[in-house]
C-alpha cells in the first residue's frame, strides 16, 4: 500500500507500524513516531495497522535552540 | 536555582543548533559551563545515523536536556512533537514554543495556553517561550506552568532586552516565579543585564553558535550571567539624577 512516510509518498508491503520501520530500515534506531498527527509510542506500534495514505512521521533526537 | 524541583547549578542554559562542527558544540558547552541544553526532534529518513550521533554527543555533555517544540505552529502540532519528545529524550520537561507570527517568530498566546494546559494535565513539565505580556503570564500560571521563559528579543536578532519596562514588570508582578529570559539575547552585557533586573537565568543559541569564536562567546556568557547575579544578590545602590560626590568633603585642603 501507498502511505506517506515524513512527507513523501512510500509503497510499503508491511502493515503494522513496527514492521514498516524494520521494512524501511529504521532498524532498532533511537526515533519517535506519529500517526495522521497523533503520537504512537513505542509501545504501541506493534498493533497499529496503517492503511493506504495514512500520514507517518518518523523523527529522532537533533539540534535545537 | 530550582526549576520544577531539580537545582540547576548553572544559569546559563545553551541551544544545540548552528554550530560549526559537533567539535565547537562540545567546547563551547564546556567553557560555558550550562548545566542545560535544548534539543529538538526532526524527520529522519531510513539507514540515516544523524540522530544517533546527534544523540551520542548530547550524551556526553553531561547536561540536563531540555526538548523543544520548535517551528510548531498549531496546538496540536506542538503537543504531538512534545510527546514524541518526551519519548525520545526520556523527560517530562519540555519547552514549549507555538508561533504565531512568520516574521517575529513570536508566540501565539491563545495556542500557548492551551498547549501549556494540554501538557501540564499529561503530566509535562512546561517552560512556554512567551512575551513579557503579564496576563499572559498569569494564564500560563493557571494552565499549570511553574516557570517562565520571555523573550528578550525575536529568535535569533541579538537585539537584547528591548522591552525593559515591560520585562521588569513581569518580573516584579511574579517575584517567586522562577524566569528564564529566552531568545534575542547578542551579548553578555545584555545577559547580564537580564540577571542584574532578577531574571532567574539565561537561554541562548544564536549569540553563542554564530560568532566568530563560539567557545571564547560562551565563557564571556558565562562570565556576564555570574556578574549580573552577583549584582542583582548585592542589592545595587538607587541611580539618581545629580552628581554626589564620593570622596569627603570634609578635611580637604582650602587652597583657592
Amino acid at each position: 500500500m501507498k502511505i506517506m512516510i515524513n512527507g513523501t509518498a512510500t509503497e510499503v508491503g508491511a502493515e503494522t507500524l513496527d514492521a514498516i520501520l524494520a521494512e524501511l530500515g529504521y532498524g532498532d534506531a533511537k526515533l519517535a513516531t506519529a500517526v495522521n498527527e497523533d503520537f504512537v509510542p513505542a509501545t504501541a506500534r506493534a498493533d497499529t495497522r496503517l492503511a493506504p495514505g495514512d500520514r507517518v512521521e518518523i523523527v529522532t533526537p537533533r539540534q535545537g535552540g | 536555582m530550582q526549576l520544577y524541583g531539580t537545582e540547576i547549578a548553572s544559569r546559563l542554559m545553551l541551544g544545540t543548533a548552528q554550530y560549526p562542527s559537533p567539535h565547537v558544540l562540545a567546547e563551547a558547552f564546556r567553557r560555558s559551563g550550562a548545566g542545560i541544553a535544548t534539543v529538538s526532534v526532526r524527520r529522519e529518513a531510513g539507514g540515516e545515523r544523524a540522530g544517533a550521533a546527534f544523540w551520542d554527543l548530547v550524551r556526553e555533555l553531561g547536561v540536563a536536556l531540555l526538548p523543544n517544540t520548535a517551528g510548531c505552529h498549531s496546538v496540536r502540532e506542538a503537543v504531538t512533537t512534545a510527546q514524541m519528545a518526551r519519548e525520545l529524550f526520556d523527560t517530562n520537561w519540555i519547552k514549549l514554543e507555538v508561533i504565531g507570527h512568520a516574521d517575529t517568530l513570536q508566540p501565539d498566546p491563545f495556542g500557548l495556553v492551551e498547549a501549556a494546559r494540554i501538557l501540564s494535565e499529561d503530566g509535562f513539565r512546561v517552560f512556554p517561550y512567551t512575551t513579557e505580556d503579564v496576563v499572559l503570564a498569569e494564564r500560563l500560571l493557571a494552565a499549570g506552568c511553574e516557570v517562565l521563559m520571555p523573550w528578550g528579543a525575536p529568535i535569533g536578532t541579538g537585539l537584547g532586552l528591548t522591552n525593559i519596562y515591560g520585562l521588569r514588570t513581569l518580573r516584579a508582578q511574579f517575584p517567586e516565579v522562577p524566569m528564564v529570559i529566552d531568545a534575542g539575547l547578542g551579548l553578555p552585557s545584555q545577559a547580564a543585564m537580564a540577571l542584574e533586573m532578577g531574571f532567574d537565568a539565561v537561554l541562548l543559541n544564536t549569540a553563542v553558535a554564530k560568532a566568530g569564536d563560539p567557545a571564547g562567546m560562551a565563557e564571556g556568557f558565562a562570565r556576564a550571567v555570574e556578574a549580573g547575579r552577583l549584582a542583582f544578590e548585592a542589592d545595587p545602590m538607587e541611580p539618581r539624577e545629580m552628581a554626589a560626590p564620593s570622596t569627603p568633603v570634609i578635611g580637604k585642603a582650602f587652597l583657592a
